[in-house]
């Protein structure tokens, strides 16, 4: 009787076995315990994305290195862009995953100009679009390495908010990605609350502090950034590139 | 029934660079019972006259919700529009998932018109044997669209499909000037009106045989119930009637209800009453 | 010789080996979700905090998904699926009553869910469920999930972070467990309401996952009150 646990005997000495797959003579088999172990870490990597909301907008900064490990590889990765006239996006993580997002963001809105329909994409639909495929991609365990921070106004009202490598997407008036969460987040939650309603120039002279205090403490930083900005009256601008003021004097020992 | 050599298939021309079985599917919208939209600036609003098929029967539905911010009235095959409307609803929760947005009207109707333009360029297809008036609200105001069955679509100010339906759009026309201040009461008015003057003298508008749809600015798109349409149907009640049931079932669509590119010198629907005769 | 799934050193594209990636596609966000109902009326709570480990993500996040007029859903857990779980929901909601013509009543949704969930019993939403509403003839009725869809009907449930932490304070407190008195009294709604912060305020002493303050949906048959109560924010 047939018993699926014990293969048959070969046909003949070195030949097919009946029900298995046939391995062409002088290849080599390699044992099933030894599958192939994708393993998927970013490789070329962007640090912290700070971003924050104002009375009338929204800033996000990032600085523009990309790193292979501990070695600042590229010294000119722009992560702050323009997505429309209503939005701008900034993002960390893995520098070619975001290459890739952004170009299938920018193709995006191309198709949408070509409804020639007048009608552009609100920060609300590109957050919930992104939040989307980053699940999707998650689900298949293949995710794009990449927090992305989306600012924008919705009808006029300022709007922010992330997504991670996981789809996790909240939004929120102060939001840091990376080391950034950890250093940048509890300075700018702080002077929220000390003054909830911020206008341009505070909001622009905290993200100063906190590139200028990231900068010194995240090893993985560059005193060169961009400030994506999205104001009601002002429209998008993205400025840049910025330099932190270093002051190392303290480094020196007498 | 007068037929010609050239109407064997909707894929068939005739000399003349017509397509007869496109031509009567657009009459198949003639034989459903009439519907009127019309709109102002905030709100657009469908009526529709609702036939039973017979005594034992209910009366047949009419208006169809889309989407929190779109409905439809229907006028020919029925059938084909719950095709038609189980799409649009299909459209709408898919741009709502993926963009957590309300779909624009455009970009639906436009979907819709790639998706009836198929079965007209198709052997093996027949066209969609129903028009629409669709009623929306969205960033860009509020619509009032026409679609045919030959797949042309019209953004309309005000509008009027199904038999005997040139009396309303006269109406309609007369009325134009005063739609787009109009306020939600005075348009059902208007709409109402219009509706009636679609029918024989000896028939009358009841809470019944009328439908009313309404959307607007912070207004989810609202089918009536039967009571709620009474008051409405009380407003016009005893206002003397206008010559009803004018025009011919064939009439041309008239122009300037129409909107932008499409009414002004934009392609026209064919008008089919050369090729049919009307003798049932 | 059995060896059907194996790698081929040379066609890799047609080894038969499955392939292993190692990202973990699941996120603990933490979150306490809490309801308990009466005859005529059902209360749920969430807290608003959104966290990952020792990071505040946000504390200002709603986790109260209201499903119709009186039905919501209460998630805690993995915030990615939660949001893919209620954006799915909220579709087949509208579908439903679009094909209905009435809202899906909260016994069917309920239903809804645990197929739902078992649908994905082998890649599942890693969410503690919590589905409050009034039943068909108005009571309030509250149903707890586990990640792949087993639905248990109840009157009182915590779930979340904090779930196993106050299930036996509730026990206590609303199902007169352990008592030498018990009452015999029906739950007013205040003293649900009241419950209800309390156990929240102990859960934040003692849940680093839970607190910043809670978003509470009171449902009764005149529709859905929303409230908020501030917990500690450390």
């Amino acid at each position: 009787m047939f018993n699926p646990l014990e293969s048959a005997p070969p046909l003949w000495h070195n030949g097919p076995v009946p029900g298995a797959f046939y391995n062409f003579p002088g290849t080599q088999r390699i044992p099933a315990a030894n599958p192939i172990t994708h393993t998927q870490s970013p490789v070329t990597t962007s640090t912290s994305i700070i971003a924050i909301t104002y009375d009338k907008g929204v800033l996000i900064a990032g600085d523009l290195v990309a790193s292979y490990g501990s070695l600042a590889r590229y010294r000119n990765c722009p992560r702050v862009i323009e997505v429309n006239p209503n939005i701008i996006l900034g993002a960390g993580g893995d520098y070619a995953d975001f290459q890739y997002v952004k170009s299938f963001i920018e193709q995006k809105i191309i198709d949408e100009d070509c409804l020639d329909d007048g009608l552009k994409m609100k920060p609300k639909s590109l957050y919930c679009w992104l939040t989307r495929i980053m699940y999707q991609r998650r689900s298949k365990l293949d995710p794009f390495w990449n927090n992305l921070v989306v600012g924008g106004l919705q009808d006029g009202v300022p709007f922010l908010g992330t997504i991670d490598k996981l789809g996790t997407a909240y939004t929120d008036k102060v939001i840091c990605t990376g080391y950034g969460a950890h250093i940048a987040l509890p300075i700018l939650r702080d002077a929220l609350d000390k003054k909830t309603n911020l206008n341009l120039n505070d909001a622009k002279a905290l993200i100063k502090r906190c590139m200028e205090v990231l900068f010194y403490r995240d090893a993985r930083s560059f005193p060169k950034y961009q400030l994506g900005i999205i104001d009601k009256d002002d429209g998008v601008k993205i400025e840049g590139p910025l330099t932190v003021e270093e002051n190392w004097n303290i480094a020196y020992m007498t | 029934m007068f037929r010609n050599q050239y109407d064997s298939d909707v894929t068939v021309w005739s000399p003349q660079g017509r397509l007869h079985q496109v031509e009567y599917a657009m009459e198949a919208v003639n034989l459903g019972s009439a519907t009127v939209g019309l709109k102002s600036d905030n709100y657009a609003v469908i009526i529709a006259l609702k036939r039973a098929s017979s005594e034992l029967s209910a009366y047949q539905k009419k208006i169809i919700n889309i989407d929190d911010h779109i409905g439809i009235t229907i006028s020919g095959l029925t059938a084909d529009a719950r095709i038609l409307s189980r799409y649009m609803r299909n459209e709408c929760l898919n741009y709502k998932y993926s963009l957590d947005a309300y779909m624009p009207l455009n970009r639906l109707i436009s979907i819709l018109g790639n998706k009836m333009q198929h079965c007209t360029q198709r052997y093996d297809r027949r066209p969609f044997g129903v028009g629409l008036l669709v009623a929306g609200f969205d960033d860009t105001g509020a619509h009032i669209y026409q679609t045919c069955p030959s797949a042309n679509f019209y953004n309309c100010k005000a509008m009027s499909i199904g038999a005997r339906s040139q009396s309303a759009r006269t109406y309609l026309e007369k009325k134009l000037d005063e739609l787009s201040s109009a306020s939600l009461e005075e348009l059902i008015k208007h709409g109402l009106r219009a509706l009636r003057d679609t029918l024989p003298p000896e028939v009358d508008l009841t809470t019944k045989n009328v439908s009313i749809g309404y959307v607007g600015k912070g207004q989810n798109f609202k089918i009536l119930e039967e009571e709620e349409t009474a008051p409405y149907l009380s407003l016009i009640e005893g206002e003397e009637r206008r010559g009803g049931g004018g025009g011919g079932i064939a009439d041309a669509p008239a122009d300037p209800l129409r909107e932008g590119e499409a009414g002004d010198d934009g392609p026209r629907d064919p008008i089919p009453a050369v090729a049919m005769d009307t003798t049932e | 010789m059995m060896m059907q799934t194996e790698m081929n050193a040379y066609y890799p594209d047609y080894s038969t080996a499955p392939i292993q990636r190692q990202i973990n596609p699941y996120a603990d966000n933490g979150g306490s979700v809490v309801a308990i109902a009466g005859n005529d009326f059902v209360v749920v709570g969430a807290d608003t905090r959104l966290s990952s480990g020792f990071s505040i993500y946000t504390r200002n996040q709603n986790k109260l998904f209201p499903m119709s007029d009186t039905t919501v859903l209460g998630c805690a857990g993995c915030w990615c699926d939660t949001l893919t779980l209620t954006r799915i929901l909220k579709s087949r909601m509208q579908m439903y009553q679009q094909e209905h013509n009435k809202q899906m009543s909260t016994t069917a949704c309920a239903q809804m869910l645990s197929t739902m969930l078992y649908y994905k019993r082998f890649f599942p939403y890693y969410i503690s469920n919590i589905l409050v509403g009034l039943d068909n003839e108005g009571k309030g009725c509250v149903y707890s999930y586990d990640p792949i869809g087993h639905c248990e009907k109840a009157t009182y449930r915590a779930g979340g972070s904090a779930g196993a932490l106050l299930q036996p304070l509730l026990d206590n407190q609303i199902g007169q467990k352990n008592l030498v008195k018990p009452s015999s009294e029906d739950l007013s709604q205040e003293k649900a309401l009241a419950i209800l912060k309390d156990v929240f305020i102990a859960a934040a002493e003692r849940d680093i996952y839970t607190g910043d303050s809670v978003l509470i949906n009171i449902i009764t048959k005149d529709g859905t009150k929303v409230e908020t109560f501030e917990l500690r924010k450390d």
